[in-house]
């Protein structure tokens, strides 16, 4: 079925035919709707599941965490300075490898106060040991969600998953989206298996305990190649994705035009679109522009970053977000796996980035510019 | 309910909690009269750091550590899920200290008790950071001397926490005390039987942090009660009951020399 609705109503239902057994959240703009329409699908019984009302983001991810290990599946939400309230409990989720899913609306961070979209949020919590992953359209902000739960409860990875969205660029404007049915989504996506990682009163456990210099690294270890395993996953899951829905997802990264790219912009989430757009301008006026699309920072796709950049002439990294008397976060990354000349910091607060700017980003690397710069 | 009732099965052994350890009286208690299908919450704290040090797991039933400011969250959770998944007969317990309660922990505590949760919350008071090495908290009692308080003794009074959960609705609370295991026993057995949101405050006297000896800390949690330090009282349906009156007031002062944390140096006292 094809609807008109928001990136956060694309969230909302996704959640609601994941069928989640325990949702708790805390509002925060620009994230709020998306929890205002669990608790009415939760209020007029269409979904079958318990909203837990939170007094703090804090506890929402703690009531999650619970209930994960009590064997059910949850999801919050939450976005920004809540994303850095519950900031404690995001490794601690992780290390405990409960699978909770979480859509961030992407938000810029005080001070200055401001609600309008960045990815400074997300990208200060690439550490906490969460997969991530960024949409570009409300069509894949529903898609990612879906896939989001069948990849964190995969039994090889039991990581949790954030799905991020750009504030109020994707989370409140409206596209056409297309609604998958009740059935299709249980075939994709069957009732949660908790496996061993649970209350258990048959074999009572211990969990989140202590573990000393003599243990600690084979947990993270451990962690850490759940993360690598997640690549077979997130396969698995958009080659049946394809099959069941008939939309396919390239995994890590969303390559467009890179093939005999000379000059490559790499991005994140919504802004992408118009990167394309002005792509194709540039090539009617010869120059050999493509975008590189990060789709996920944790796992990092290394490989394919490697692949696709390796041989252009020069790439630079757009992003909204700085890491101050650094780089942006996203250059950092993107440099682990392939060289990178530029970075441009943008749309921070949610200020404009336009076509005629973006354009500017590729004549400064043909220019052989490099470094951080503003744009 | 007396200690001939109690279940002859330990749920909390084999832990590394200091000689004489008010808490892990108070945890092991507790987890005789509530019995084997019983979730154990607990916060950063004494009793986490004593007993989850992997792979030396102490708790026989179903037990983890929470983040420290997030007890009364995570067992909401579990309550939540449980109840999800139709498991019949379980109970959730926090245990959590005084920080882990009265400070960090408050707001949560006072998120579960504002939804009604059914979730028993035991705080295991030795009023002060004792893990962290006796700092105070806001359950230090006037005069009290920490770490953080180091020559003067703590200036402020300790919270009523019993007055705080009962303003924000709890459905049953009191104050225990490990020198008198009968009465909390028998306020864990009551607890356990009502639904919703219940807090159990029991004083766990901490030998080191007390400066007393540690085969005095039952002696000692009876004492308080005894000189009116700390009356046990329940609060039920909007009403307070006082279950035991002080019976030697006149032995206040004496209960307050004998613990090192009130020794001030004369030129730190004040009037």
């Amino acid at each position: 079925m094809r609807s008109f609705i928001s990136g956060n109503d694309a969230a909302a239902a996704a959640v609601h035919l994941a069928r989640p057994q325990v949702i708790s959240a805390y509002p925060i703009t620009p994230q709020t709707t998306v929890v205002e329409r669990l608790a009415e699908f939760v209020e007029d019984g269409s979904l079958d599941a318990e909203f837990v009302h939170v007094e703090s983001e804090h506890s929402a991810l703690s009531v999650a965490m619970g209930a994960s290990l009590a064997g059910v599946r949850t999801f919050t939400a939450t976005s920004s300075q809540g994303l850095l309230y519950m900031a404690e409990v995001l490794p601690y989720a992780a290390g405990g490898r409960f699978p909770v899913v979480m859509v961030n609306a992407n938000r810029s961070l005080a001070l200055p106060w401001n609600i309008y979209g960045d990815q400074r949020d997300s990208l200060s919590q690439l550490d906490s040991g969460w997969i991530q992953a960024y949409a570009e359209n409300a069509q894949e902000v529903l898609d990612l969600t879906l896939m989001a739960f069948r990849v964190a409860e995969d039994p090889s990875v039991r990581v949790p998953f954030m799905v991020n969205l750009d504030g109020f660029h994707l989370t409140h404007t409206y596209e056409v989206v297309e609604l998958p049915e009740q059935a299709q989504v249980n075939v994709f996506l069957p009732d949660y298996d908790p496996g061993e990682n649970q209350i258990d009163f048959e074999s009572p456990r211990n969990f989140g305990f202590s573990a000393g210099p003599e243990w600690n690294a084979s947990f993270h270890r451990s962690h850490h190649e759940a993360m690598l395993r997640a690549w077979d996953v997130i396969d698995q899951a958009e080659r049946k994705f394809h099959a069941i829905f008939g939309r396919r997802y390239p995994g890590g990264v969303d390559a467009y035009r890179c093939g005999d790219a000379e000059y490559i912009l790499v991005t994140l989430g919504s802004v992408s679109g118009l990167c394309r757009e002005t792509a194709d301008s540039l090539r009617d006026h010869g120059v050999r522009a493509g975008i590189l699309r990060l789709r996920y920072l944790r796992p990092f796709p290394h490989e394919a970053v490697r692949e696709v950049l390796s041989p252009a002439k020069a790439t630079a990294v757009l992003e909204k977000d700085i890491s101050f008397g650094g780089a942006g976060t996203v250059f950092t990354n993107v440099r682990s796996a392939a060289p990178a000349q530029l970075n441009v910091i943008g749309g921070l607060g949610g200020a404009d980035i336009s076509k005629e700017r973006i354009a500017g980003i590729f004549e400064s690397l043909i220019q052989g510019e490099s470094g951080v710069k503003w744009l | 309910m007396s200690a001939r009732d109690l279940d002859a099965r330990e749920f909390f052994f084999g832990h590394k909690a200091c000689a004489g350890c008010g808490g892990s009286l108070a945890v092991r208690i507790a987890l005789k009269v509530l019995g084997e299908r019983t979730v154990a919450v607990l916060p950063a704290g004494c009793m986490s750091a004593v007993g989850f040090n992997f792979p030396q797991l102490a708790f026989t039933n179903n037990a983890l550590i929470t983040p420290f400011a997030a007890a009364a969250s995570v067992m909401t959770g579990i309550e939540a899920g449980l109840r999800r998944r139709s498991v019949k007969n379980v109970r959730v317990v926090g245990f959590a200290g005084d920080g882990g309660t009265a400070d960090i922990g408050l707001q949560a505590l006072s998120g579960a008790i504002d939804r009604g949760d059914n979730i028993l919350y035991i705080c295991y008071d030795n009023e002060a950071y004792m893990n962290t090495g006796i700092q105070k908290s806001g359950l230090t009692p006037h005069g009290a001397r920490t770490t953080t308080t180091p020559h003067k003794g703590s200036r402020r009074p300790k919270k009523d926490m019993l007055a705080i959960v009962a303003a924000n609705g709890v459905n049953y609370t009191a104050s225990a005390s490990i020198g008198y295991l009968d009465d909390y026993m028998r306020k864990i057995k009551k607890a356990a039987g009502i639904t919703g949101a219940k807090y159990i405050h029991v004083l766990a006297p901490c030998p080191t942090g007390w400066g007393v000896n540690t085969d005095e800390t039952v002696e000692i949690a009876r004492e308080a009660v005894d000189v009116g330090f700390w009356p046990l009282r329940e609060y039920e349906n909007g009403t307070w009951i006082t279950n035991r009156a002080p019976s030697r007031p006149q032995d206040l002062e004496r209960h307050i020399k004998r613990q090192g944390r009130f020794k001030i140096e004369k030129r730190y006292q004040e009037d």
